[in-house]
């Protein structure tokens, strides 16, 4: 066979043509997708024409067009998730709860003041360290009075990744990491008997801040109430926030000292207002109540008699550096600015507002503080600009008895716009309106801000636009993201005290309602779609956040994962490590949880002896959760969890332990037997 | 002695007609130096994979298995097939995956071997590798043949399940569960490896042959 002689430069060509289609084979074989991505859905089809059975429904049902459209609006078809998420607070209930948005769907009741036995908080040694309190009077606190949830926010806007709440009834504050949505830490201060205005977090959440409500003598001492005005004050606190760690580091929080009105709810600035903080109060009457005294007067009119009180203008830029200068003084361990301190740095000032106001709203841009007036039918708007004018120019109508400076109403004002009766609280949307709840008019009204907001709307600036009827009695507002920096409009929730006659009864005790709104449509057109009983606490404030700005993690990121600490546990046990080891009179277990087994299935000690048990899920598998019953304690393990509890065997007999939580099909067979031995 | 192995290996290719006929002389050299890049990628890739469908596994469970080792949800798996009283995946193919690596690079440098002898014995330096993929399936399945008839009697769902061996290819069912069973990336790499090998023997031949001719007349 002949061979012709090849041409040397097609030679490469054509080993360089090989070695590219091989390399390129090679590359896709190993890059090629899977063929397998996600469940294919329904997704495409659209819908040409209504069934003919919807008609008969809208019928039968006797819905009218604008309740087919509040259905379609709310209607979440099975498996699809929600567009927001809502963290509303439990109230007196102590927790807080996870609220899907539109379909207004419960998702989680997350344990923070309260134990809750379902998740086991409170109940293993890891939670209860956290959870455990000491009321005023000494005793086990083991609830809270949950009023204000703050997302914890970058630039301003919700980044998804904590949350912070207020218990009002013991002055704490709880952090909640939103990986797994469990309570990390719980801060007393040391200072304050009870607050209200918190959590407010500053916009890159440095900082937590809450206010205080009843004056009362600094660090839980004792003053008659005759001198109130000397040894009763107010309190702010700024809450230092460690982001890394997840947590508060109360050594390097400070509070400063206010005069003995009585702060109410508070917003941190934003963007041109960065650096500083607002909080209403009233009884700037500085009224000790005792109407049930001869010639004594009730809180209620004692409270009420001057036209004006103070919104408290508080430059928390100052404030930090005065606490970094070692101008405080420490009581109970804590970090204080001293009033005369706060007044003679320039650190707070006082805008005049008119009487007994409740929420102080600072709006996207940080231009404006809203003051709802609660018991003045208007909405004060001061500008953050005139403020630092005056401030500037000391330009003051005179200073307090505690020597805080005032300014003049009219220099510091913007405008006041007149909306109803009773207004509490002001939310924004992306249309430069703002929304406010009017309670005794039992309403959400909508209107229209002015400056820069002027060009995203086309009404008249600074006028009521639409009021709509909310049942009962509103308290808070929530806007999607409407109190931060970006707020998204589309919905709003309507938080009301009273549902009255909205749902079937159940009794003396009644729900409450929260109503979802939508306020998508620009002018008059706003419609409530839909009523959400909640019949586990009173929520007081909400936020909703995007839902896609939440991360939760699937499971825990390692086998023995505390989730107090964030980290793996040193008493994290994994398959085949399982022991009972005794060292005198302490028994020590430790134990894995996987389908269907406790492994030990026997445990043996003998009465009086110190048991320490330490459970850990060895699972990876999303949603195989185990739970662990024995005596009074429940534990819930999820995916990768280890939690301990502790007691002393002090009565002999044979207790059966088992898994709480229908884990598999031979769930009722994880179980054991603890043998306490006489 | 030496002439014995040159009988083997064959004769050189003498430089000028190398330089005359380049590409006729590189092309089955390339071809199995490309084969022996596919067995050598191989190792990374993933050989075979079972998918497990059940209703509280909505996105369905994996495992991948390499010369090497398994990824994917083995715990999970393993978690499940106790209930059947299957041993852990871990058991399986221990020797195997021990010498794995050293069995692929016995066979590139078999491969790379051919490329130096011109004769017909290049043939059997190849043909280990021809065999690799069948040796593959003919091992997996000798495993999951023994792991699903030797189940544990006395596990929970004894009754329920009864020895079975797995499908190696294509679909099966498990109690609630429909497995798919497909080759992957590594296994379709040395195919690919063993259709470059028989496509750079083609070109070894018609190189060689004639200088092999010549050479004995």
């Amino acid at each position: 066979m002949a061979y012709e002689t090849s041409d040397n430069s097609k030679t490469w060509a054509v080993v360089a043509a090989i070695v590219v289609v091989v390399f390129a084979a090679i590359g896709w074989l190993i890059f090629r997708p899977s063929g397998e991505g996600g469940a294919q859905g329904p997704g495409g089809a659209t819908l040409t024409r209504m069934p003919g059975d919807a008609n008969s429904i809208i019928k039968n049902r006797q819905m009218s067009p604008e309740d087919v459209l509040a259905a379609l609006t709310t209607y979440m078809p099975s498996g699809k998730h929600d567009d927001y998420m809502m963290f509303a607070s439990g109230g007196h209930g102590g927790q807080v709860l996870v609220i899907g948005v539109p379909s207004m769907r419960l998702l989680k009741v997350i344990g923070v003041f309260t134990p809750e036995p379902w998740q086991g908080w409170g109940f293993s040694e890891e939670t209860r360290a956290v959870i455990n309190g000491k009321a005023g009077d000494g005793t086990d606190l083991l609830w809270g009075d949950t009023h204000h949830p703050a997302l914890s926010e970058t630039n301003g806007e919700y980044d998804g990744q904590f949350l912070f709440i207020n218990d009002k009834a013991s002055a704490r504050v709880a952090v909640i990491d939103l990986r797994d949505f469990e309570t990390k830490q719980i801060v007393k201060n040391p200072l304050a008997i009870n607050d209200h205005g918190g959590a407010f977090v500053t916009p890159d959440t440095e900082w937590v801040i809450e206010g205080g409500q009843y004056a009362h003598p600094i660090g839980g001492k004792y003053a008659s109430l005759a001198d109130y005005k000397k040894s009763y004050r107010g309190l702010v606190t700024c809450w230092k926030f460690d982001r890394k760690k997840g947590s508060i580091d109360p050594s390097k929080s400070f509070a400063i000292e206010l005069p003995p009105y009585w702060q109410d709810l508070s917003d941190a600035g934003k963007l041109v207002s960065d650096g500083w903080i607002f909080l209403n109060s009233f009884n700037t009457e500085m009224a000790t109540g005792g109407g049930e005294k001869k010639g004594g007067v009730w809180f209620e009119a004692g409270t009420t008699q001057r036209d004006m009180d103070y919104l408290h203008v508080i430059n928390l830029k100052k404030a930090i550096a005065t606490a970094a200068a070692g101008k405080t003084t420490t009581i109970n361990g804590f970090r204080m600015i001293p009033l005369q301190t706060a007044a003679s740095e320039s650190i707070l000032y006082f805008a005049p507002e008119p009487k007994s106001p409740h929420g102080v709203d600072v709006t996207p841009g940080g231009e404006y503080m809203v003051v709802s007036g609660k018991l003045d039918p208007h909405v004060t708007i001061f500008s953050f600009q005139k403020m630092m004018d005056a401030i500037k120019n000391k330009s003051f109508s005179g200073k307090d008895p505690y020597g805080v400076p005032i300014f003049d109403f009219k220099k510091v004002v913007e405008k006041q716009v007149e909306l109803g009766l009773g207004p509490l609280h002001t939310q924004f949307d992306d249309k430069g309106y703002a929304y406010t709840s009017l309670f005794l008019d039992s309403a959400v009204a909508r209107w229209s801000l002015g400056g820069p907001y002027e060009k995203l709307h086309s009404d008249k600036p600074w006028t009521l636009v639409k009021k709509i009827p909310v049942q009962y009695n509103v308290g808070h507002l929530a806007a999607a993201e409407g109190d931060t920096a970006k707020p998204a409009g589309h919905f709003l929730v309507a938080l009301n005290k009273w549902s009255v006659d909205r749902f079937a009864n159940v009794g003396p005790l009644l729900p409450q309602n929260l109503q979802l709104v939508d306020i998508s449509n620009p002018g008059d057109k706003m419609q409530v779609l839909y009523d959400m009983p909640i019949g586990i606490g009173e929520p007081h404030y909400s936020q909703i956040i995007k839902a896609d700005k939440i991360k939760a993690w699937d499971v825990y990121p390692e086998i023995g994962w505390s989730p107090v600490t964030q980290s793996k546990s040193p008493k994290a046990t994994t398959v085949g490590q399982e022991r009972i080891v005794r060292n005198g009179n302490t028994v020590e277990v430790f134990m894995t949880a996987i389908r269907s087994h406790l492994n030990p299935e026997h445990v043996e000690v003998k009465k009086g002896d110190k048991v320490i048990w330490h459970v850990t899920n060895v699972e990876r598998a999303r949603d195989a959760t185990h739970g662990f019953a024995l005596f009074n304690h429940n534990l819930s393990l999820e995916p990768g969890e280890t939690e301990t509890i502790s007691f002393t065997a002090t009565k002999e007999g044979v207790y059966p332990y088992y898994c709480t939580e229908f884990c598999s099909a031979l769930h009722l067979e994880m179980t054991g037997y603890l043998l306490v031995k006489p | 002695m030496k002439k014995r192995l040159n009988t083997i290996i064959g004769p050189r290719v003498p430089p000028d007609l190398q330089k005359q006929d380049s590409l006729r002389f590189l092309l089955p050299t390339l071809l199995l130096s490309l084969s022996v890049v596919c067995l050598l990628v191989s190792i990374s890739q993933p050989y075979w994979r079972l998918k497990l469908h059940a209703p509280q596994y909505p996105g369905g469970l994996s495992v991948q298995v390499y010369l090497t080792h398994t990824t994917g949800d083995v715990k999970e798996i393993d978690g499940l097939n106790h209930y059947i009283g299957m041993k852990s995946l871990s058991e399986a193919a221990k020797l195997e995956r021990s010498i794995s690596v050293a069995a692929v690079l016995v066979l590139a440098v078999l491969l790379l071997g051919a490329t130096y002898v011109h004769t017909r014995w290049a043939v059997l330096l190849v043909i280990p590798c021809l065999i690799f993929p069948f040796g593959f399936l003919g091992d997996l399945y000798y495993w999951l043949r023994a792991f699903g008839l030797n189940l544990n009697p006395e596990a929970p769902l004894n009754h329920a399940v009864k020895p079975f061996v797995p499908t190696i290819l294509g679909e099966g069912f498990v109690g609630q569960f429909k497995t798919v069973a497909s080759v992957d990336s590594g296994f379709y790499l040395v195919c690919m490896g063993c259709v470059l090998a028989i496509a750079g023997l083609w070109f070894h031949r018609l190189a060689y042959k004639p200088l092999q001719d010549q050479a004995l007349s």
